[in-house]
């Protein structure tokens, strides 16, 4: 486990002297990010009638947790976690998945495209991208509508993708979970309309205003717990497509010719494995990996492969619900 | 590895970035179409080095196929996501951008120039700090210019810089130039807005952008970059009486109780007398939660939990304040930026959001149009889509604000349609049409929390909707027998009995059915506010009046019970032979007939009566009540 635990942070608050700069100047700018993130929290729990947080497992989900035991304290975040488990995840995310809900002693809601699964869609032979839809974009819509949840916080970030830079805090989802994004609600100071019809529902995003570099910076100032594969060690990878995808189980069919070979390398984003690109990397603390990240040359959506099947993939997987 | 193995790594460890000490400015762009905001955005962008080698190289190759720009970077790309905007080559939605110099973080808001879309400048201009107006050196100051410049002022924006672009195409003329700033500054000056620097710029060749321009000698004043990185936009609402909009009431257990919010203005310590509005009950601050832990004091901006010296109430919606007291009127003035297609309508009755509190709102009076060309005022019945207008309000119970002017948090609002749920203007309270603005509501020693405590039961309005023979009355009048003989103290509220004594007034338009619901509501508020469980017995057909009515009370308050019979059976009952009527034509606009029923979308409560008894719809209600400790 890297670093203590959330619920540890919370349970044993430090006051510090008074006459202190509420806002310290060193951190006051991730300072501002987390009270804005926790307003917007705070606001989906008191409109809505059934939220829910998607946890992905990756460092936006590890933030935005941090962020929902803080907000909530000295209670514990008023709604459960959902994953939505492909069965591709890598299985130092479940682990660490499992481990995290345990610790926090939260609620945590795993569910899998039972549809998809007999259909033996993977990411293999059925291409990235009808394996997102089915595995990805359908089996969240159908948790979201078999738990009936009207709000879904997310933790997506808008310098992520061009499509997600047009994104609400607050966005609105039609009955079938599509995105209309020329008909978006205006949204103005931090006032959101959480109006919805029958069947409608909203995604959250407390992250929007933050930076990949927010993120890590915040990791290591808050010290929050994060999925080992962010750090550099050695691990099986075969070289495919111009990317290095790792060998996490007997599941990958190797092409002729390709053998594992065991190299140093870490993930900036993950998902499937099958799907996440990693680099080649001898950054093995989160202080190494902040530096390497502000000298890199390359964006952190170059990892994954479902953005590249065509231009504006993302903008259509999102208007079809994903995330 | 296991993460068990993983390497733990010490907080200690932490270089001190030396990003972290920079502030952040938020920034609007805004111009007409083809000024070519996107593509300063997109040149901003590219100079700060914030683009990486992948997204350079997507940048290069969507230049060629997508580009207007012969094959050369299009800078534009970068900036406009939506598949839609790439096609027709125009921005039609506020796109967030950041990026980051030596000195300085910045969030940009990339505001379309396209009229129907203003709605959408007023979106970025709301949470900035500066507004980066651009125009077309051909061109000069239109129409346009104006009315963005007028809505950046209207938004509070006092820092504007005027980029004139496409020096490159009226030959660097610097007379020009001049012109067209003195023109500006005389509309900036007419519109408060006290801070313009003017910079002439060639957006897609980076003139002035972040170097100097070799092709502009004349020009001496800064760069767009070097202004934006040192200019001081500082407003500093730490100064102004603690405000704080209580967003949500965190109760984990019986010892812990506070009340969540970011602090709208001013500086909060443990100790400090505050007062709970609009009922103006007082009490000292004992605990302040922040998301860094337990702390003495805390200060605008800052998310917290506070927890009080005496036991009050206070719910969302009140607003905590200390030192002078803070607007409470249900009757203001304000400016308005109407977005919604459908026209403004006085008379209509919206869902007005301020702070955390949403309160049903009437426009009583426009009583002007700002013409945008003249920016002269004239008199209008209506605002139209992108129209901007000075309003009168009365709402349906006090609020608490201030003038935006001062205070941005407190006197921004923004309007909803509560039928079809758009967002239909936003607004900035200008002031209070109450003479005396501190007048508090009677306050009332005795509270909500107090009487519930006697009575020994948490109150609740229990709603039963649904069609006309359904049951409503029926299993409200056995729960209402049920809790007697439990020793609760209840009062039926039937949609029928109502019509004979305070609705008898009320006919069954469509604006009289509303009033009728609005009614019943507020008196079943006033059961709660004694400690009573109120049962309303209405079909309401429309689910919008219900959310009205839920919004009237507090979180838990409102059980919304769907007496969900079919149709065809409350046909076949027809107890009062209104369906028979209805078929025959003789009674018009009869719900689930000729008139729509909106049935729930998460009642807390459904009962079917062609399938449960009224004994055992009155026990499942029974059951529900005491599992969720209202008995």
């Amino acid at each position: 486990m890297i670093g203590q635990t959330a619920s540890t942070m919370a349970a044993t608050p430090t006051r510090t002297a008074s006459g202190d700069a509420a806002m310290p100047g060193a951190a006051s700018h991730l300072r501002r990010l987390e009270a804005e993130s926790i307003h917007v929290l705070r606001e989906t729990v008191a409109e809505f009638r059934k939220p829910v947080m998607l946890y992905s497992i990756g460092k936006d989900s590890s933030v935005l947790l941090h962020l929902a035991m803080k907000a909530f304290h000295p209670g514990k975040p008023p709604f459960p976690l959902l994953h939505v488990d492909t069965t591709w995840k890598f299985r130092e995310m479940i682990a660490f998945r499992d481990q995290r809900a345990r610790d926090l002693g939260l609620d945590l809601i795993v569910h899998t495209n039972d549809d998809g699964l007999s259909q033996g869609i993977d990411p293999f032979t059925h291409g990235s991208a009808r394996y997102t839809d089915v595995m990805k974009t359908q089996a969240l819509r159908q948790a979201l509508d078999l738990h009936g949840f009207d709000a879904a916080i997310g933790g997506a970030r808008r310098d992520e993708e061009k499509s997600r830079a047009k994104e609400r805090v607050f966005s609105h989802r039609s009955v079938a979970h599509r995105w209309d994004p020329k008909n978006q609600r205006p949204e103005l100071w931090s006032l959101y309309n959480t109006m919805l019809a029958p069947g409608e529902s909203m995604r959250v995003f407390p992250l929007s205003n933050w930076t990949e570099l927010d993120v890590w910076d915040y990791i290591l100032l808050e010290d929050i717990p994060i999925v080992p594969l962010y750090l550099a060690a050695p691990r099986p990878v075969v070289e495919r497509d111009g990317a290095l995808i790792m060998v996490d189980d007997e599941r990958m069919p190797l092409l002729a010719g390709e053998e594992p070979r065991w190299r140093s390398v870490r993930f900036r984003t993950l998902g499937c494995y099958p799907l996440s690109g990693a680099t080649v990397s001898t950054a093995a603390t989160l202080p190494e990996i902040v530096r390497e990240m502000m000298a890199s040359r390359t964006s952190e959506r170059q990892g994954r492969m479902i953005d590249r099947d065509s231009p504006a993939s993302m903008e259509r997987k999102k208007a079809e619900g994903y995330f | 590895m296991s993460y068990h193995e993983a390497p733990t790594i010490a907080a200690t460890d932490a270089p001190r970035l030396e990003q972290d000490d920079r502030p952040t400015l938020r920034f609007v762009t805004c111009g007409s179409v083809d000024d070519g905001k996107s593509t300063l955005v997109g040149r901003l962008l590219y100079d700060s080095k914030t683009l990486l080698d992948d997204q350079l190289d997507a940048l290069a190759s969507e230049s060629k196929t997508a580009g207007t720009t012969g094959g050369d970077l299009d800078f534009a790309l970068l900036v406009d996501g939506l598949q839609a905007e790439r096609e027709q080559g125009i921005t039609i939605d506020v796109a967030y951008r950041f990026f980051a110099t030596k000195l300085r973080r910045f969030i940009v808001a990339d505001a379309p120039g396209h009229a129907q879309y203003t709605r959408n400048m007023a979106t970025g201009a709301s949470n900035a700090d500066l507004a980066v107006v651009l125009v077309d050196a051909r061109k000069g100051v239109i129409t346009q210019t104006r009315r963005h410049s007028h809505i950046l002022s209207l938004l509070g924006i006092r820092h504007v810089v005027l980029a004139v672009n496409k020096m490159d195409l009226i030959g660097f003329d610097g007379d020009r130039f001049a012109a067209i700033t003195a023109e500006y500054l005389t509309m900036a000056g007419q519109l408060g807005i006290s801070r313009v620097q003017c910079i002439p710029v060639v957006a897609p060749d980076g003139d002035n952008i972040v170097a100097a321009s070799a092709r502009m000698p004349w020009y001496t004043g800064p760069t767009v970059t070097a202004y934006l990185e040192s200019v001081d936009v500082a407003g500093d609402v730490s100064q102004r009486p603690f405000r704080l909009p209580v967003q949500w009431v965190n109760r984990p257990h019986a010892e812990f109780r506070g009340f969540c919010g970011r602090i709208a203005s001013g500086t909060i310590a443990i100790g400090e007398s505050i007062a709970v509005q609009p009922s103006g009950r007082r009490t000292k601050v004992a605990r302040i939660l922040t998301p860094g832990g337990e702390r003495d004091r805390a200060l605008a901006g800052e998310s917290v939990t506070l927890t009080l010296a005496d036991e009050i109430d206070v719910s969302r919606g009140d607003v905590l304040t200390a030192g002078p007291a803070p607007l409470i009127s249900d009757q203001l003035a304000a400016h308005l930026v109407w977005f919604d297609d459908e026209a403004m309508v006085a008379g209509r009755r919206y869902l007005l959001k301020c702070g955390t509190a949403s309160i049903g709102a009437v426009i009583t009076t426009l009583k002007h149009r700002i013409a945008i060309d003249t920016m002269a005022q004239e008199s209008a019945a209506t605002l139209d889509a992108n129209q901007i207008g000075y309003v009168h309000f009365s709402l349906d119970r006090p609020l608490v604000f201030e003038a935006y002017r001062d205070d941005r948090g407190m006197g921004s609002f923004i309007l909803i349609d509560p039928i079809r749920h758009r967002t239909a203007a936003a607004g900035m309270i200008d002031l209070s049409l109450r003479r005396a603005t501190n007048i508090h509501w009677q306050r009332l020693a005795v509270d909500k929390s107090v009487r519930a405590r006697l009575k020994q039961q948490r109150p609740c309005v229990l709603w039963f909707t649904g069609l006309s023979g359904a049951g409503k009355s029926t299993i409200a009048d056995h729960v209402d027998r049920r809790l007697a003989e439990l020793g609760r103290h209840a009062a039926l509220l039937d949609g029928d009995n109502l019509r004979h004594g305070i609705n008898r007034d009320l006919g069954f338009s469509n604006a009289e059915r509303m009033e009728n619901v609005r009614r019943v509501a507020e008196i079943a508020a006033l059961f709660v506010d004694a400690g009573m469980i109120a049962l309303v017995a209405l079909i309401s057909p429309f689910r919008s009046e219900r959310e009205l009515a839920r919004h009237r009370l507090e979180a838990g308050e409102f059980i919304e019970i769907h007496v969900a019979t079919p149709l065809a059976e409350c046909e076949r009952r027809d107890p009062k032979g209104l369906y028979r009527k209805a078929r025959a034509g003789e009674l018009k606009g009869f719900t689930g007939i000729d008139d729509p029923y909106e049935a729930p979308q998460a009642p807390e409560i459904t009962v079917d009566t062609s399938e449960l008894s009224t004994d055992a719809a009155c026990e499942r209600i029974i059951r529900y009540l005491r599992e969720h400790d209202y008995l």
